[in-house]
């Protein structure tokens, strides 16, 4: 990939928005420690490269972002405010859905993020619904709808899958594979283990991504994009990652080897494009220092609004049930 | 006698009927290698290999379907769902396979599976992830709904429904796993369609079932502090009801208040409600009174999340409703 064809301020705004997603998970994680944080919280530590590189590839007045419930990363790259995002995951008022959602349903429509799904595969056959709106309205947008390895199996993904091609909906279906769900490795509960196969059974176009690496994400999801807005044509993209963490956060991930986690750590996407922007003399250590900080102190602050932040009032479980 | 913990019950159960009965095999999400996502089915996969502890991909209606199939022609699956809200996936095997197979059949074909898994809200979970469906399983004829609340009944009760030939939905609870409570060591199995009467009293009735026994049992507790003895009637079974136990405990008291964790509309208790003030009307001092859980989706926030659900204050209320006591006079203590 050579740096040199795109701008430097675009490239640094992807290690940026990596960077933040990681520290941002981070306090999650310590916060969950101290009990602000409760019930389930995936964290999307391992898989930045996935939702920042995709995601910039998209104009997000226009299009539109859905994923399941390691939605933190998504959010975020789409631009939902930190602090919406923390005080979400305390529950408070002033968090993304007010509290009523949690860490799992993250939605912040102003940036065309419509969730944040806690059922494995629910969010496809709804963010073809929403390919299928911008048909119908003949508008320009393009949906980018993410889901695991386990998700994959589901009977809506392929039913989505083939009324996405007979419609020719504009989506692009983005299989997070970070080869493990919960507790199983991915290879013992499927029958191919090139899930990019699986396009070709709905003649959607589809294929392999290193989704470790940000650049790489960017432009072969950037031609997917293109070919969705363009042409009508969905497409599929697997993506290889890994997650480093446990599936949530009561899980010691006893399923997997302390030697596998560490050789995916050295293919650390931050790590790793961090080391190819200083090649390419584009970044200094001093100025990633510079960044890190910032990140650490835009979470820092996250935190602080959202201890501050009032409860939602015992009223609000009867409100935003029906329009 | 051994005292055991609720999931340690259920896990002795399915060892005990998978030793007893080569046919009887149990298949689900994470249930083999992981040992459960809850830890039930820790060991079993060491004990009686892969044949007969099954990890299943993520795909609910497919495994759901795949266990119906294998009943009808003969095995006798336990299919686990990770929790009921993930069942909504396989709903349509259940209620038009499951449930209607032996009878479109002329009675050709039996269904002997179970059903089980974790049902209703644990903590912070939000919405998708804390619902209590026992009403929706209730209303379909053509299937068993067993929901037991200490480890003595869960053992009993699921050595039961897996040697029953009829699909047995079968309510746990994740907050329930770690409940305690005497299990003796010899073989036993209890009826479906037996309530237990858990605390006898002759001023009120509180009828309950699954996981809110225990703040039935605090409450009972503290109207007892009170001077008023409640007795409290664990259903244990939903389907079939045990509705003689049901109505000679509210003839004998004549008030009852029922405490239901499922949202309130066309529920269990609603429907229980109904039986009485049709077969007790003469011995009924007052209307019945329901406690379930709010009309809501569950919200993420803690503090609402727990006041959507039955409370010990919301069961005195009603309590105070059925002895036409003036709200508020039965009080916790420090209040
Ligand atoms: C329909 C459904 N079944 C089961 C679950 C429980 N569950 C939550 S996450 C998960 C694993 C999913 O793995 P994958 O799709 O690979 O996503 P990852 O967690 O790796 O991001 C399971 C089984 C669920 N939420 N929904
Ligand atoms: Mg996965």
């Amino acid at each position: 990939m050579d740096l040199q064809n795109y701008d430097k301020g675009f490239l640094l705004k992807l290690l940026e928005q990596m960077l933040l997603i990681r520290r941002f998970e981070e306090k999650a994680g310590q916060m969950y420690g101290l009990r602000k944080i409760g019930g389930f919280c995936h964290l999307y530590i391992g898989q930045e490269a996935i939702a920042v590189g995709s995601i910039a590839a998209l104009d997000l007045k226009k299009d539109y972002v859905l994923t399941g419930y390691r939605d933190h990363g998504h959010a975020l790259a789409c631009g939902m405010s930190p602090k919406a995002a923390m005080a979400e995951l305390f529950g408070k008022a002033t968090g993304c859905s007010k509290g009523k959602g949690g860490s799992m349903h993250f939605f912040d429509t102003d940036h065309h993020m419509y969730g944040g799904n806690g059922i494995v595969g629910g969010q496809i056959p709804v963010a073809a619904g929403v390919a299928f709106k911008i048909k119908y309205n003949a508008e320009n947008g393009v949906v980018l709808c993410y889901f695991g390895d386990g998700a994959i199996h589901q009977g809506v993904f392929h039913e989505t899958l083939n009324m996405a091609r007979i419609w020719n909906l504009p989506i692009v279906f983005i299989c997070e594979n970070n080869q493990y769900g919960m507790g199983t490795d991915f290879r013992r509960v499927s029958s191919v283990l090139d899930f990019s196969v699986m396009g070709g059974s709905y003649e959607i176009p589809a294929k392999q991504v290193d989704g470790m690496k940000v650049l790489e994400v960017y432009t072969e999801t950037a031609e997917a994009v293109k070919l969705a807005r363009e042409e009508g044509t969905p497409s599929f993209l697997e993506m290889k990652t890994y997650r480093y963490r446990g599936h949530s956060m009561s899980d010691p991930a006893k399923y997997r080897t302390k030697e596998e986690l560490e050789e995916y750590k050295r293919m650390d996407p931050i790590l790793m494009y961090k080391q190819d922007l200083i090649a390419a003399g584009l970044l200094t250590e001093d100025e990633y220092k510079a960044m890190d900080k910032r990140c650490i102190a835009v979470c820092d602050e996250a935190v602080r609004f959202a201890e501050d932040s009032p409860e939602p009032p015992l009223e609000a479980m009867y409100e935003d049930i029906l329009a | 006698m051994p005292v055991i913990t609720y999931r340690e019950a259920i896990r002795q159960a399915i060892d005990e009927e998978m030793a007893r009965d080569e046919r009887v095999f149990l298949m689900g999400e994470e249930v083999a290698r992981y040992n459960g996502a809850y830890k039930v089915s820790q060991g079993l996969l060491d004990k009686y290999g892969p044949r007969r502890v099954i990890d299943t991909p993520i795909t609910e209606a497919g495994f759901t379907g795949i266990g119906i199939g294998a009943a009808m022609a003969g095995l006798r699956p336990i299919v686990e769902w990770m929790t009921f809200n993930f069942s909504l996936l396989a709903l349509d095997q259940v209620i038009n396979n499951a449930a209607k197979l032996r009878h479109m059949s002329g009675g050709q074909v039996n269904i002997p599976i179970v059903f089980r898994g974790p049902n209703g809200p644990a903590e912070y979970l939000s919405s998708q992830h804390s619902q209590a469906l026992q009403s929706l399983y209730a209303h379909i004829p053509g299937l068993l709904v067993v929901a037991p609340a200490t480890p003595y009944d869960a053992k009993g009760l699921l050595k039961t429904a897996i040697r029953n030939d009829n699909p047995v939905i079968f309510l746990e609870s994740e907050l329930m796993y770690s409940w305690q409570g005497e299990v003796p060591e010899g073989e036993y199995t209890i009826p479906l369609g037996m309530a237990d009467v858990k605390r006898q009293g002759r001023d009120v009735t509180l009828i309950t079932y699954s996981k809110p026994l225990k703040l039935v049992q605090e409450t009972a507790q503290l109207l007892a502090e009170m001077g008023v003895e409640a007795e409290i009637v664990d259903l244990r079974s939903i389907r079939p009801l045990d509705e003689v136990t049901i109505y000679s405990s509210v003839k004998k008291t004549n008030r009852c208040v029922i405490v239901d964790e499922t949202w309130p509309f066309a529920s269990v208790a609603s429907h229980i409600g109904w039986l009485i003030s049709r077969n007790c009307f003469d011995y009924l001092d007052a209307p019945v009174e329901i406690v379930t859980s709010e009309d809501v989706p569950m919200p993420y926030n803690h503090r609402l999340e727990l006041e959507v659900q039955p409370t010990v204050d919301k069961i005195l209320r009603a309590v105070e409703r059925v002895m036409y006591k003036q709200a508020g006079t039965f009080q916790r203590s420090g209040q």
